[in-house]
C-alpha cells in the first residue's frame, strides 16, 4: 500500500473498525496526570492539545492550543504490561494428586493506537527472551498468546521529549517493523502506512486518499527534526569492555548516594522481565494457584539464595541493573537492553540519567574507588 | 504446540533415605509412562522440585544417569521448601520440571585424571559426579577427592568419602579448618590439601568443583599457579532460580544464566567477575 492521507476528523474510523474486528481498543488517555494506556470508545475519549514536559525525575503534561492527538511523546506505560503481565497465574495444582493444571493466559484480542518506536524496540526486545528463536529455548505461551492477538497502530514520532534518546539507539524516532499500520501526524491529516497483511486489509476500509509526494517530505521533515532535537545520548560502541573493565568505579558510589532503590526504573522499561514466582493456596487447602509478579533487580530477594543476600549494597544493585541493561544484554540477546525511551530518566524520583552514568565512567575509565 | 515449559509433571516419592539429621535424598518416579520414558539426563543437571501450595526450589539430580526412572534428589532442609520435601516418604507426590542446565564436562574429560574439590557442607552435584566416574572407572586416570569443612560436624557425607577410599586408584583427602581431637584428616583449608596431590595430576587432570565461592576460587588461583590448565578447571555455581527457562531474570551472573549457560561453568568464563561482590 502507498503511503495514504486520513483526515484528522476520521481517526475515529479507525477505532471504529478495530473494534468491529473483536479488538478491544487501547489508546492514550489522561490519568492521574499522566498519559496512560487506557481502553478507549472512539477518538473523542483520546486527549489533543496534550504535551509533555519531561526532564530528569519530572513528567508534567501542559495544554497546547493546536489540538494535536500525539504530541505528548509517552508516559510511563509502555507495551511491556499488554504482553508481559504485572502478575499472572501460570498454573493451579490440586493437593494429594498434585495434579498440575494450565492457566489459559487472559489474552482478549487488544488494538493499540499511539504504539512509539521506542515501545515496539522494546517489545522486539522481550521477544528475544520470550519467544523461542536464537536468543531462548523457550516459549513463554502466556506472553506469545497475547502477543498473537496484538494489533499495532504505531505513530512515527514528530516531537520528542526531553529525556529521549531513541536516534542514538537507532531504535526511533520513525517505527521501523512490526506494527500493523504507523500514523504521521501531520497539521491537518494522518499520513497512514500498513506494515501488515492485517493492517492492508484494515486499511482499505479507511476513508484514505493518496498522499501527495509533498506531504511525505514533510512528515520525513517532522520526523528528522524530533531525532535532531534530542538532547541526550547514548554511545553504547565498546560498552560492555567499558562498563565490566570499570566495576570499581567511584561513579558506582556516587550514583548509590542519589538512587533510593525504588524499582521505578525497572518498572517503566519496557525491556526489563525479570519475575518472581510465588504460590496462593485456597482457604480449604485443596487446591494452589502458583503465580508470577515483576521482579526487579533492586529487590534484596533477586538473585540470593538461602538467605544470603547477593546484594546488600545499593551501588550493588544499581550496578547489576545499569550494567545489564546496557551491557551484559548484548551478549545475552543480540541487542542493548535500552532503547532509549528516557522513561527511567523522566521517573527516577531523584532524576537519575543513565546517560549521563554511562558518560562519567566513559570520560574516566581506569578510576578505582 | 510445545509443552508449557512452565508447567511440572507429577512425581511420586519412591524412596526416602537418611544422609545426615537434615540432608535426605528423595528418590522419585515421574507418574506418567510417556514423560517417563522421554526423560533423561546428564551428570550435574538439576531439576526444580516442587512441594504443594509452597512453592519450587532448584535441586540437582544425585543419581546416575543410566538409571533414568529413579531419579534422586539429596536435599539439605534450609528453608520453607527445602524442610517441606525432606518430610516427603514414599508415596507423597511432588512435582518436577527438568532437566535443566550444562552437565559436567565428562565426554572432554576422557582418559584425564580427575580432581573434585569441595568444599563446605556437601556438594550434591559433585558427589553425583564422583559416583558417576567411579562407576565408570576405566574411562578416567586416577581420582583424587579433596574436600574440606570448617567444622568435623560439618562432615555430612563421612560414609561416602569411606566408600570412594576403597575404590581402585581413588584418593580422598579431607581437611577442617577447626579440627578437634577426634579429627582424622588434615587441618586447615582446602587449599592445604593440594601439597599433597602430585603435582603431574594436577597439571593433566580435570578439576571439578563446588561449593563456596571464594574458596573455588582460591583453589582454582592456586592450582593454575602448580601448572594446571585454565580450560580443564570447571565450577558449579548457585544463584536464585525461579523459572529454569531464561526468563525470570534471578539466576543471572554478568551475562551468563545459570540455568541455562550453567550452573557448570569453565572457570575461565567466570573468572573475572568471580571477585567482584554483587554478581
Ligand atoms: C543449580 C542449583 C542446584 C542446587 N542443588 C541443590 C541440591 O542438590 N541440594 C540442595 O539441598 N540444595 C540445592 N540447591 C539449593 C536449593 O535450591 C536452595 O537451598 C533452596 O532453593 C532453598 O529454598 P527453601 O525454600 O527451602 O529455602 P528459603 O525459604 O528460601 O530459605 C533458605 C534459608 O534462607 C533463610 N532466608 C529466607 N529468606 C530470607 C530473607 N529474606 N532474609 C534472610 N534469610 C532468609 C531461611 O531462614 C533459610 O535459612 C541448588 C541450587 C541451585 C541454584
Ligand atoms: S533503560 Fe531507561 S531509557 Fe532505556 S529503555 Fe529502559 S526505561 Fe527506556
Ligand atoms: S536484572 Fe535488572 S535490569 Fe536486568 S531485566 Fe532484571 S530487573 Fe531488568
Ligand atoms: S532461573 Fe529464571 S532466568 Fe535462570
Amino acid at each position: 500500500m502507498q503511503t495514504a492521507r486520513l483526515a484528522k476528523e476520521r481517526l475515529d474510523d479507525l477505532v471504529r473498525l478495530l473494534r468491529e474486528r473483536g479488538y478491544r481498543v487501547l489508546g492514550p488517555r489522561v490519568r492521574a496526570g499522566a498519559v496512560m494506556l487506557d481502553e478507549i470508545d472512539s477518538a473523542a475519549d483520546l486527549p489533543r492539545g496534550v504535551k509533555s514536559a519531561q526532564e530528569p525525575g519530572s513528567y508534567r503534561l501542559v495544554d497546547s492550543a493546536d489540538g494535536r492527538y500525539f504530541d505528548f511523546v509517552n508516559g510511563p506505560e509502555s507495551l511491556k504490561r499488554l504482553l508481559f503481565a504485572p502478575e499472572e497465574t501460570l498454573w493451579t495444582v490440586t493437593d494429594g494428586e498434585v495434579r498440575f493444571n494450565e492457566a489459559a493466559a487472559e489474552a482478549p484480542p487488544t488494538a493499540v493506537i499511539g504504539a512509539r518506536a521506542c515501545d515496539i524496540a522494546g517489545m522486539r526486545v522481550q521477544d528475544r527472551t520470550f519467544l523461542a528463536g536464537q536468543y531462548s529455548s523457550h516459549t513463554d505461551p502466556y506472553y506469545a498468546a497475547r502477543r498473537e492477538k496484538l494489533f499495532l497502530v504505531a505513530v512515527n514520532c514528530t516531537r520528542s521529549a526531553g529525556t529521549c534518546f531513541c536516534a542514538s539507539m537507532g531504535t526511533g524516532p520513525r517505527v521501523r517493523e512490526a506494527f500493523d499500520l504507523a500514523l504521521t501526524e501531520l497539521d491537518d491529516c494522518f499520513l497512514v502506512e500498513a506494515g501488515s497483511a492485517a493492517g492492508e486489509n484494515v486499511a482499505k476500509q479507511l476513508p484514505l486518499v493518496n498522499a501527495p509526494a509533498s506531504d511525505r517530505a514533510a512528515a520525513d521533515r517532522a520526523i528528522e527534526g524530533a531525532a535532531k532535537s534530542q538532547v541526550r545520548r547514548l554511545d553504547s560502541d565498546g560498552i560492555y569492555e567499558l562498563l565490566f573493565n570499570n566495576l570499581e568505579h567511584p561513579r558506582w558510589d556516587d550514583v548509590a548516594s542519589r538512587c533510593l532503590s525504588c524499582a521505578n526504573c525497572v518498572m517503566v522499561c519496557p525491556t526489563c522481565f525479570c519475575h518472581k514466582e510465588h504460590d496462593e493456596t485456597g482457604l480449604d487447602g485443596a487446591q494452589s494457584a502458583h503465580k508470577r509478579q515483576w521482579d526487579a533487580c533492586f529487590t534484596l530477594g533477586h538473585g540470593s539464595v538461602h538467605g544470603a543476600r547477593l546484594r546488600p549494597q545499593i551501588r550493588q544493585r544499581y550496578r547489576q541493573w545499569l550494567t545489564h541493561k546496557v551491557a551484559s544484554w548484548i551478549p545475552q540477546f543480540g541487542v542493548s537492553g535500552c532503547v532509549g525511551c528516557g522513561r527511567c530518566i523522566t521517573w527516577c524520583p531523584t532524576g537519575i540519567d543513565l546517560t549521563e552514568e554511562v558518560a562519567a565512567i566513559r570520560a574516566t575509565p581506569g578510576l578505582r574507588g | 504446540m510445545a509443552r508449557n515449559p512452565y508447567l511440572p509433571m507429577t512425581a511420586e516419592v519412591v524412596e526416602r533415605i537418611e544422609e545426615a539429621p537434615d540432608v535426605y535424598t528423595l528418590r522419585v518416579r515421574l507418574r506418567h509412562a510417556a514423560e517417563r520414558a522421554a526423560y533423561r539426563f546428564a551428570p550435574g543437571q538439576f531439576n526444580m522440585l516442587y512441594l504443594f501450595g509452597v512453592g519450587e526450589v532448584p535441586i540437582s539430580i544425585s543419581s546416575d544417569p543410566d538409571e533414568h526412572e529413579l531419579v534422586d534428589h539429596t536435599i539439605r532442609a534450609v528453608g520453607r521448601v527445602t524442610e517441606g520435601l525432606v518430610r516427603l516418604g514414599p508415596g507423597a507426590r511432588l512435582g518436577l520440571r527438568g532437566p535443566f542446565g550444562t552437565g559436567w564436562p565428562f565426554a572432554v574429560a576422557q582418559g584425564r585424571a580427575l580432581l573434585m574439590i569441595t568444599g563446605g557442607l556437601g556438594c550434591a552435584p559433585t558427589n553425583s559426579a564422583i559416583e558417576y566416574a567411579i562407576k565408570r572407572r576405566s574411562q578416567y586416570g586416577p581420582i583424587t577427592i579433596a574436600h574440606g569443612v570448617k567444622r568435623p560436624q560439618d562432615l555430612i557425607y563421612g560414609a561416602r568419602f569411606a566408600a570412594w577410599e576403597k575404590a581402585p586408584d581413588t584418593r580422598v583427602l579431607l581437611s577442617a579448618d577447626r579440627p578437634d581431637p577426634n579429627w582424622r584428616g588434615r587441618s586447615g583449608l582446602v587449599t592445604a590439601l593440594l601439597d599433597e596431590i602430585d603435582p603431574g595430576l594436577i597439571r593433566d587432570g580435570f578439576t571439578l568443583m563446588c561449593g563456596p565461592e571464594p574458596m573455588m576460587r582460591s583453589v582454582a588461583e592456586n592450582l593454575l599457579k602448580r601448572g594446571a590448565a585454565l580450560e580443564r578447571i570447571y565450577l558449579s555455581l548457585e544463584r536464585n532460580m525461579q523459572c529454569a527457562l531464561g526468563h525470570c531474570g534471578n539466576c543471572q551472573f554478568g551475562k551468563e544464566f545459570l540455568c541455562k549457560d550453567g550452573p557448570v561453568f569453565p572457570y575461565a568464563r567466570v573468572r573475572a567477575l568471580l571477585p567482584v561482590g554483587g554478581y
